[in-house]
């Protein structure tokens, strides 16, 4: 089953590419769309929701298209907004069971459902005060319990995490793995941060400049881009254990980083893990060499280093055949006014 | 937070996305009810939208001033009562036509302190978005804000009218005339009400500052009565009584004195009472009906750029 369906969708605006034949699906489950700053993201959700005709290409949301169905669509689907949409002078109560309405849900089963989806957001004795008086971290909540309200089939969620600090932000995602996997509603989540989606997502789909770049499983993209952190305890034998290990490995041809600038670099030794056998490889080294295993973790990575790989990838297509005309500009272009 | 599911909902929530079924019990619970659509939505818009009109829903700061500004349009009306009842008067000292004519301070007041309530808070705190990410589209959204304050407004001019309809009736005047009076002034309201909130929504739709919103209806509202009214007495003075007429034309409270001139019974405010003919009526009547439908057209344009 799809839950979300484009066929080389293209939107265009009179100075700017916001989509760029754009075809990806998209199955139940947890989904992150990652892209820096404009790169279609939001233009993506306006079409998807059936607000914003493409220029070219197709659309299906839950089997339906958005160029005909789009009330329907928005019928089965939350929308949780990046900006602040809140009026400050109404309390979180009166604000869900409005948008309840808005939704079409009957005026009792409104307000059964926004005491219950509230609850499940976490927001309790403070739904009665008016929302201006929230935290940053209360008010996410809030959009989300709006999104959530009349039980969706699937919720967009824009930047769900911006503005918080790392405890909301994980509180934050533990409560979007928990949509789907509790509540049984697909999701599709934006960010700019792969890491943070990593942990959250089923399946992360990359897009820049309007332009799919990667639609992969998460498991695929830590396995391909791991990053391992390793550390090991000194021994007689071996005075400084990380130095032996790093040669060790260096000789059987995994790839290490210079970690320096990191804290408590001299002891950590990062590499990239090419697979399941590398954390076997590590393992087998460290006993050989009788040292002791500290740590061995994955780390996590920017954004930046997924486009690095496809700015590479791109650069030596683009040696191969003639360069695409103002491909670059266009790109630019969206990153400078598009989102 | 989930273990004081009670025994009556465990019906596992099934999980519809998953590839496996696993049953969850952590009380969440899936909606299975009616989902009523549009025309529901809109209603809820509507009928949420007149309630804050008059602060109903809203803080109780909210409420001062729609409630106040309620009063202070009917107690001049309980006062004519109480005067035609006490003096046994043959008449009551006002048409139902001119009330609102004579009020039309309070209503300019109402019109711009809850038609930038009504819309200018959705801008700016970007409410907007939120109600188009649901099945409702551009047209029910204006359709029901308009609705709600002309509703509003015709609650607060049609309500000192019943007043003087019901004195009239105790004091024991001629039903007939007073029934005829009181239909034509409820008519009268009926198109001022449309026409001022359309004007009303128009201007405070345009900026998300309600401050803004509330300077400028009332802006528009009193400097053109004002300077219509200051042009139509050097006209009057100058006997050109034709011109009088034509420049009802550009005030809305003018239009209104003379669609009801022509067409409703009324004497006329104009100076020396020189209301529109027949025909210049129509052309009233046109421009009244044509500054609605313009208003109505202005804000679905304004609300199709707003979107998401």
């Amino acid at each position: 089953m799809t839950v979300i369906a484009t066929e080389s969708l293209s939107k265009r605006f009179p100075r700017v590419t916001a989509l760029d034949r754009l075809s990806v699906d998209v199955g139940p489950g947890v989904t992150g769309l990652v892209g820096a700053n404009g790169a279609g993201k939001s233009t993506l959700i306006k079409i998807l929701l059936g607000l914003s005709p493409a220029t070219e290409g197709r659309a299906a949301v839950l089997g339906l298209d958005v160029a005909t169905r789009g009330g329907d669509i928005r019928e089965r689907v939350g929308y949780m907004p990046e900006h602040d949409c809140l009026p400050p002078d109404v309390s979180a109560t009166e604000f869900v069971v409005h948008m309840a309405r808005m939704s079409g849900l009957p005026p009792a089963a409104a307000r059964e459902r926004t005491a219950d989806t509230l609850r499940h957001v976490g927001l309790y004795e403070e739904r009665y005060r008016p929302i201006g008086g929230y935290s940053t971290g209360m008010k996410q909540r809030v959009k989300l319990a709006q999104a959530l309200v009349h039980d969706p089939q699937l919720v967009f969620l824009d930047e769900p995490t911006n503005g918080l600090d790392p405890v909301g932000r994980d509180e934050m995602l533990g409560l979007i793995r928990r949509i789907h996997t509790d509540f049984g509603i697909s999701v599709l989540v934006t960010s700019h941060l792969l890491g943070e989606l990593e942990r959250t997502c089923d399946h992360v789909v990359v897009i820049d400049g309007g332009k799919l770049l990667r639609s992969s499983s998460t498991t695929d993209f830590t396995q391909r881009t791991a990053i391992l952190a390793v550390e090991v305890t000194d021994t007689d034998e071996h005075p400084d254990g990380t130095a032996a290990l790093r040669e060790v490995l260096h000789a059987r041809g995994v790839e290490t980083h210079d970690g320096s600038g990191l804290p408590g670099a001299g002891h950590i030794l990062l590499l990239t893990a090419q697979g399941e056998e590398t954390y076997d490889l590590v393992r087998d080294v460290v006993a050989d060499l009788g040292l002791g295993l500290v740590r061995m973790e994955q780390r996590r990575h920017h954004i930046a280093e997924v486009f690095k790989d496809s700015d590479e990838q791109a650069a030596r297509e683009a040696q191969a055949r003639p360069a695409p005309e103002n491909g670059d500009e266009q790109r630019k272009e969206a990153v400078g006014h598009g989102g | 937070m989930a273990v004081e599911q009670p025994q009556a909902q465990t019906a596992p929530a099934p999980v519809r996305a998953g590839e496996q079924t696993r049953i969850h019990n952590i009380g969440y619970r899936n909606y299975d009810g009616p989902r009523l659509g549009r025309a529901y939505a809109r209603r809820s818009l509507y009928s949420q939208s007149l309630r804050g009109a008059y602060g109903l829903g809203r803080s109780v700061k909210s409420k001062v001033l729609p409630m106040l500004l309620f009063v202070v349009m009917c107690v001049p009306a309980l006062i004519m009562v109480a005067v035609a009842v006490a003096t046994k008067a043959k008449d009551l000292p006002v048409d139902y036509t001119r009330y609102a004519i004579i009020m039309q301070a309070v209503i300019g007041l109402y019109v711009a302190s809850q038609g930038p309530q009504s819309v200018s808070r959705d801008l700016r705190f970007k409410t907007v978005p939120l109600y188009f990410s649901r099945p409702i589209e551009t047209g029910d959204y204006v359709r029901a804000k308009y609705a709600a304050l002309a509703s509003a407004l015709f609650m607060l001019t049609a309500a000192p009218l019943l007043v003087l309809y019901v004195g009239a009736l105790l004091a024991k005047l001629d039903f007939t005339d007073q029934t005829k009076g009181f239909a034509q002034g409820l008519v009268s309201v009926a198109l001022l009400s449309l026409l001022f909130a359309g004007i009303g929504l128009v201007i405070s739709a345009v900026t998300p500052r309600r401050g803004f919103g509330i300077a400028a209806v009332i802006a528009v509202l009193t400097i053109s009565y004002g300077a219509v009214s200051t042009v139509q007495a050097i006209a009057y003075d100058q006997s050109s009584t034709d011109a009088i007429a034509w420049l009802g034309l550009f005030s809305p409270i003018t239009l209104i004195d003379g669609v009801q001139t022509a067409f409703l019974g009324a004497s006329s405010a104009f100076p020396g009472g020189e209301g529109p003919s027949g025909a210049q009526g129509v052309v009233y009547l046109l421009v009244v009906l044509g500054l609605v439908a313009g208003c109505y057209g202005l804000l679905m344009r304004r609300y199709r750029k707003v979107g998401l």
